[in-house]
């Protein structure tokens, strides 16, 4: 799905979040909105998911204004930076939660969202822990079963709050390959939000750096690392190397 | 008047340790620390309530059964779970809303809310049901009306339902914002982005993330409803057999000098809110391990 974001603006009580921003992006991309926390990517995500409106500016999602389209009708996967994952749930019935939400008459049969729900359960190698609550999870398998309840829904795209912001690095370097690798066998558009710069380059294929409200850069990694369009990317990217 | 913030004291960090860590008195003072707690509690809370009981069955349980089954005494339990089943539902659905709309959302006169709700707490219960009668009565500001159209609230069912409804409104709120500040929004947004209505997400995910809250707030809400005297004592004008609630019911006895009529009428009001107690009690035992896993996460 192409997403294409035309002067995009908003603010929180008077002080802006967001200036007039615009971004276009193409269907199938792997995108990273990087910046320091207060830079608005993560307001800019929330937008797009429809969980925010803006204040101006409209949202284009294969050229139709979606601007107004309800955040239920948007058909997006959306991962929490906490996961958020239901926890009087069990894994399996988290990952079944956006098929059973669906009207009677879209709503897959039994066997069928059972089906689903083992597949995902596989594709995020935790077959055997349906039946367990997120609390008797670690942080990294909480990660996997919020990205398999995001994609159980069918999307249209996937977008990524900190999605590998509270877990640890040998942990965050396996899923981020899990994620690329997801992303690949999909086609997804996927847009994640990072503050981490060796995340942003090593896994998208193209990369936003946001500072105060503002785009600063939009490129492909090589671009952002050997060509710095502002001296905020350029230090940005060269300071505190991960 | 503060029962729903003593059920739940403010979580201090390090309260927990500071009992068996650094600060650990002497045995001996220990034992008599809880000697005097546990006198305390006896003398002031359970002797009481024993009294009552022994008061109610001194004359023989065919003597008490016989005092609460005359037809005043009946009419009486039977305005009281009236009241009680029609305000807990009422203040069960707006406390939720409440508790909604101050945990979710940042609007103007947010505080004057969260200040409202703690009102009841705050106001002599007599006093509500004075100004109950200054806005509902004869010679009150919306009496006029009332009698033009017919409508009897001040010595009547309706009025001590308002009464009621007023008394008991912060019971549910008070137990709800804390916890559905600290869970927060985003496992509802999940839901929504999954495509969820908002009445599936609230029934899916809202109401179970807090229904022991819930729970907690609905049983002290109705022991508080069934035994509210100060403002239903107002308003009902307290015309036996037809206003007369339980609480105003024992007051009549007992100052009629008919001690074991009243003291048969508190044992069964005290039975039914230790009946709630119990409620409570076998909810949390029952459920401990489901508690301590929401608590955890």
């Amino acid at each position: 799905m192409n997403i294409d974001i035309e002067d995009i603006s908003r603010s929180f009580g008077g002080v802006p979040a967001l200036h007039p921003v615009s971004l276009s992006i193409p269907s199938g991309a792997m995108v990273a909105l990087l910046g320091p926390s207060g830079s608005g990517k993560t307001t800019l995500l929330r937008i797009l998911a429809g969980l925010e409106r803006p204040d101006f500016g409209r949202v284009l999602l294969d050229g139709r204004d979606a601007t107004a389209v309800p955040v239920r009708q948007r058909r997006v996967g959306f991962v929490f930076q906490s996961y958020a994952l239901f926890r009087h749930m069990t894994v399996a019935e988290n990952i079944a939660y956006g098929l059973r939400a669906r009207p009677r008459a879209e709503r897959p049969p039994r066997a069928e969202i059972a089906r689903r729900v083992a597949r995902y359960l596989d594709l995020i190698r935790l077959p055997d822990m349906g039946a367990r609550y997120p609390s008797q999870l670690s942080g990294g398998q909480r990660q996997r079963v919020a990205l398999a309840r995001a994609l159980a829904s069918e999307p249209q795209m996937l977008l990524l709050d900190e999605p590998f912001g509270a877990l640890d690095a040998r942990v965050r370097r396996e899923l981020r390959a899990g994620l690329r690798e997801i992303h690949d066998a999909t086609g997804l558009t996927t847009v994640f939000v990072t503050h981490d710069q060796d995340e942003a380059l090593s896994l998208a294929d193209r990369v936003v750096v946001m500072s105060m409200g503002r785009i600063e850069q939009i490129g492909a990694p090589d671009d952002i690392r050997h060509r710095p369009a502002t001296p905020f990317v350029r230090d940005f990217v060269t300071s505190d190397p991960v | 008047m503060s029962d729903a913030a003593a059920i739940h004291p403010p979580a201090v960090p390090g309260a927990g340790q500071s009992c068996s860590g650094a600060i650990t008195e002497p045995r001996g003072w220990r034992i008599a620390l809880t000697a005097t707690a546990v006198a305390l509690a006896g003398v002031l809370l359970l002797a009481p309530l024993a009294i009552v009981f022994a008061e109610a069955l001194r004359g023989g349980a065919a003597a008490a059964l016989a005092a609460l089954t005359q037809p005043d005494a009946l009419s009486a339990i039977r305005l009281t779970l009236l009241v009680a089943a029609i305000a807990v539902p009422l203040n069960a659905v707006t406390g939720i809303a409440a508790a909604w709309a101050i945990a979710r959302f940042d609007f103007r006169g947010k505080a004057l809310l969260i200040s409202l709700i703690d009102l009841p707490f705050s106001v002599s219960p007599v006093v509500a049901g004075l100004a109950l009668i200054l806005l509902y009565g004869a010679n009150g500001v919306f009496g006029a009306w009332l009698v033009a159209h017919d409508l009897r609230i001040v010595f009547a069912l309706p009025g001590i339902v308002l009464a009621t409804l007023f008394i008991t409104f912060p019971f549910v709120a008070r137990e709800l914002i804390p916890v559905m500040t600290e869970q927060g929004s985003s496992e509802e947004e999940a839901a929504l982005t999954l495509g969820a209505s908002g009445w599936h997400m609230f029934r899916t995910v809202t109401l179970p993330n807090i229904r022991w809250a819930l729970i907690y707030g609905v049983l002290l809400c109705n022991a508080r409803a069934m035994g509210e005297f100060g403002a239903v004592a107002v308003i009902s004008g307290k015309i036996r057999g037809q206003t007369a609630t339980m609480p105003i019911m024992i007051e009549m006895l007992y100052n009629e000098y008919l001690s074991a009529a009243a003291f048969a009428m508190a044992a069964l009001l005290a039975a039914l809110a230790l009946v709630t107690l119990a409620l409570k009690s076998l909810l949390e035992w029952r459920h401990a391990d489901d508690l301590a896993a929401s608590r955890r996460h």
